[in-house]
């Protein structure tokens, strides 16, 4: 039985600490735009050179 | 740069589209490197980007750029770098280091997002820009040793996206942690929630019943005891909160019956922990917390980039151009005194009543009043705030600070220190407050026939806390805020924004509409130019253009916007001279030219009482070719849209500012002529939506666009702005809806009377539940694997219900 508070512990552990990390990240601002990063991922870096000059 | 300016005549019938905006080019065009432009500010953008090698910018999919700010010029934005000014817009200062959180109502697709994340490639003395696409906000950090704050607004507007910088932001900054907070919460609750029916497992299946596993048991409970608690305090807070401040006004809320039964349940769960005798219900309770801390959060979904609340103040302009000894300096608006010279240029506010200096000025006074045209003004004349001078730049001296002048006086009034939300009167509230009473009811006689009659103490307060348990108006309230998440979000798909989930159930009880005209019905930007008279040559159109291109009457320029596939003509044109009231005239060359009125140009003008349009004669060499007709143009699909309200059975009126027009067209549209009121002051709107809705009881939409209405809007049961743009300034009301969908207005009544009738339906298949429940709760035999089972299906079918119900009804009515 002894097991079961081991186990019992460690889960609420775990879950605390996947709380926190949730909460770390609410903090830092992770939550205040969902929608940019989304658009931003698909925007390509300009190509610094002269290469492609015209381009469409 | 080699680019060439066309001076030949373009075909009429091809259209040249802008490669920079994307807009169809009129007035004219600029061709270069195979690109047409349809301004110099355009071209003038796409030439920034190629230097910087940003020409990507145009293959991003569904770029369209925007034409920078035809009013800008250098030194617009000077004040910034005033001490006063620039410490309240500096989000964050570490030197050299700082940074700015500035609001860009046009960012508008992808590429803006882009565009605005390259600004480093302009000046490498930004270190970063980081773009907040639904707020329509970019945060800057820049180093300002190497720019100044003025420089760097001068950038970005530079390449079309000002700034909008009002003087609420000049009142302080503020933070938004509310939105983190309510995320906070929602995920503490879901962590208890979940840890707790993980240790409620095995008394569900009644497992553990062996004397070993009784300290087991004993220990799940203390932690399940534990785990409740944050939830109990910090996460239904907002709930203690509201029904506290409600009893504190002796009525009872939405969230006081909810208190009830959560304080109950917890009660009885104690009760159960503590005695050993049970496992409680905590489970239900921090579940029944979760579940609506998420339906809120999905009801109060903002549109981060609207604002409702704006007053005169956002209106008027942060910095003013004073001129002190002849020099020009940008002072802050609140620093200006009366006495002081101010500078007023093309398309820019007065800011504070004044009188005016220069010999003459074209005031829009569309936004304040409601007229259509712009009003002469002569030197020594008073102006008053608000309005907009067209044309040349004036000088004016200011008589009253801006605190004091005309315009604020309106927010004086009553009507904008009222509250119109009454959360006591909402359709959930009052199902809720009968509903309350009679769970009461059966609560207490379950309790007394179990303990006088059946002479069963322990059951009977079991029973008594049962009955609050399941009859828990979590159901209820579920059933409103779902359903109003749905109708919110279905608006917003369709371009129209309530403020609030009551804004959408106010639209519901409404039966009386009341629309403003200019810049609500009317599109003030747009004017229907015929000509009529004889055919016209081409050349004789250059020569029309030309010559009324050189005038900054509103005519002039609607006849030249109108003319869009003509090129100027570059030959000089001489003698140039302009009668007010009466037109213009030109020598060009040995041709002499005249613009304006039938006496001007000495044409009979025949029927004078044609008031629904402006005329324009033209004459050349004393020959009266015809005349433009110029015509307000109204939304399109309007009539339709008016029509359709008054076969549902809405009062229609039309309340306007401006001076009687159209009475033909408007009285077939509107009924009858009794329903159309012109010369209408703001006070005086407001006062006849408050005669409406005192002594006839109606309930008053009022549809608005301009600071004329601000009045009526707040006054109204529901306050509509139309805004052709939604990032533009609107006064405060409780919706705003695009200009192109106005003719759905029918349809988003229907739809917010269908919310109401889902809110109901659903009201009572939680009842259901509700009956099932308390039937075993009263019996005193309501289990706890019962009640958890309960509530998360009963839940599940109201959130499935309303989202399926308030979609099909969505589709039905904006189908057809």
């Amino acid at each position: 039985m002894s097991a079961f508070y081991v186990m019992i512990i460690t889960s609420l552990f775990i879950a605390a600490a996947f709380l926190s990390a949730f909460i770390w990240s609410v903090k830092k601002g992770h939550y205040d735009d969902d929608y940019t990063p989304s658009i931003r991922i698909l925007l390509d870096d300009p190509v610094s050179e002269k290469s492609n000059r015209k381009d469409k | 740069m080699n680019f060439l300016k066309e001076e030949r005549k373009q075909e009429t019938a091809a259209k040249h589209i802008c490669y920079h905006c994307g807009e169809e080019c009129r007035e004219e065009i600029i061709l270069a490197d195979e690109h047409a432009f349809c301004c110099k500010g355009c071209f003038n953008v796409y030439d920034i980007l190629k230097e910087s090698d940003l020409c990507a910018y145009y293959s991003v999919e569904g770029a369209t750029g925007i034409s920078p700010d035809k009013a800008y010029f250098n030194g617009k934005y000077d004040y910034l770098d005033l001490p006063e000014v620039s410490e309240k817009i500096l989000e964050f200062t570490n030197h050299p280091l700082s940074r700015v959180n500035w609001h860009i109502p046009k960012m508008h697709c992808s590429s803006c997002i882009w565009l605005l994340e390259q600004l480093y490639k302009f000046n490498p003395a930004v270190r970063s820009s980081v773009v907040n696409f639904p707020e329509k906000k970019v945060r800057i950090t820049f180093d300002t040793e190497k720019i100044r704050l003025s420089e760097l607004a001068a950038l970005i507007s530079q390449i079309g996206y000002e700034p909008y910088i009002s003087l609420n932001d000049l009142g302080g900054q503020q933070i938004k942690n509310w939105n983190r907070t309510r995320l906070y919460k929602i995920g503490i609750a879901g962590f208890c929630f979940g840890n707790i029916m993980m240790l409620s497992f095995p008394e569900y299946f009644h497992l553990g019943n062996s004397g070993s596993d009784q300290n087991l048991r004993v220990t799940f409970g203390f932690l399940n005891l534990v785990l409740s608690l944050p939830v109990l305090l910090y996460c239904a807070g907002d709930f203690f909160r509201s029904a506290w401040s409600a009893l504190k006004g002796k009525y009872l809320n939405i969230d006081a019956p909810i208190v009830l039964a959560l304080l109950s349940i917890f009660g009885l769960s104690l009760y159960q922990i503590l005695s050993e005798t049970g496992p409680g219900y905590l489970d239900s309770l921090t579940g029944a917390v979760f579940f609506m801390l998420t339906g809120r959060f999905f009801q109060d979904k903002t549109y981060d980039s609207i604002s409702f609340d704006r007053d005169y103040k956002s209106y008027f302009p942060v910095g003013v151009s004073v001129l002190k000894g002849g020099t020009e300096v940008r002072t802050p608006i609140t620093e200006l005194a009366p006495g002081d010279t101010v500078l007023v240029r093309n398309a820019e506010l007065i800011p504070a009543d004044a009188v005016l200096l220069s010999p003459e000025a074209w005031i829009d006074y569309s936004f304040v009043s409601g007229e259509a045209e712009p009003v002469s003004r002569k030197k020594g004349e008073m102006i008053y705030a608000g309005g907009k001078q067209t044309g040349t730049a004036i000088q004016l001296e200011v008589l009253r600070k801006v605190s004091q002048s005309y315009l604020t006086q309106l927010w004086n009034n009553d009507a904008f220190s009222r509250e119109k939300e009454n959360q006591n009167n909402t359709l959930s509230a009052r199902i809720n407050r009968s509903f309350s009473v009679i769970v009461l009811i059966i609560a207490t006689v379950t309790f007394l026939i179990w303990y006088f009659v059946k002479n069963d103490p322990e059951t009977a307060f079991r029973a008594f806390t049962t009955c609050l348990l399941v009859a828990c108006p979590c159901g209820l309230l579920f059933s409103s805020t779902f359903t109003n998440g749905n109708i919110l979000s279905l608006f917003g798909i369709n371009r129209c924004y309530p403020k609030n989930a009551d804004a959408v159930e106010r639209l519901s009880h409404i039966d009386t509409v009341v629309f403003d005209k200019t810049g609500t019905i009317t599109r003030s930007e747009e004017a229907d130019v015929q000509f009529v008279g004889k055919e016209l040559s081409d050349d004789e159109l250059i020569i029309i253009k030309t010559v009324a291109s050189q005038s900054s009457h509103p005519l002039s320029r609607m006849i030249v916007g109108n003319l869009a596939h003509i090129q100027i003509s570059r030959r000089s044109l001489e003698n140039y001279s302009e009668v007010r009231g009466a037109g213009i005239q030109v020598l060009r060359g040995k041709q002499e030219i005249r613009l304006g009125s039938a006496e001007w140009v000495g044409a009979s003008s025949e029927n004078n009482a044609d008031y629904s349009s402006s005329k324009v004669y033209v004459a050349i060499d004393q020959v009266v070719l015809g005349f433009f007709a110029i015509r307000i143009q109204y939304r399109s699909n309007l009539p339709e849209a008016i029509s359709a309200l008054r076969k549902y059975g809405f009062q229609t009126f039309l309340l306007s500012g401006d001076k009687p027009a159209d009475p033909h067209f408007l009285s077939k549209v509107f009924g009858h002529e009794a329903s159309l009121l012109f010369n209408r002051k703001p006070d005086e709107k407001l006062e006849f939506i408050k005669n409406l809705q005192n002594s006839h009881h109606r309930n008053v939409l009022m549809i608005g666009d301009g600071l004329n209405d601000a009045g009526a809007l707040r006054q109204s049961n529901v306050g509509m702005a139309v805004s052709d743009d939604t990032a533009d300034f609107s006064p405060s009301c409780d919706m705003i809806m695009e200009g192109r969908q106005l003719s759905r207005l029918p349809a988003f009544i229907k739809l917010a009377k269908a919310g109401q009738k889902i809110i109901k339906a659903s009201f009572a298949i939680s009842l259901i539940y509700n009956i099932l429940g308390l039937f075993f709760a009263i019996g005193g035999k309501l289990s706890p694997v019962f009640a958890a089972i309960l509530m998360p299906v009963s839940l599940i079918t109201i959130v499935a219900f309303t989202t399926a119900a308030s979609k099909l009804a969505a589709r039905r009515i904006f189908r057809d």
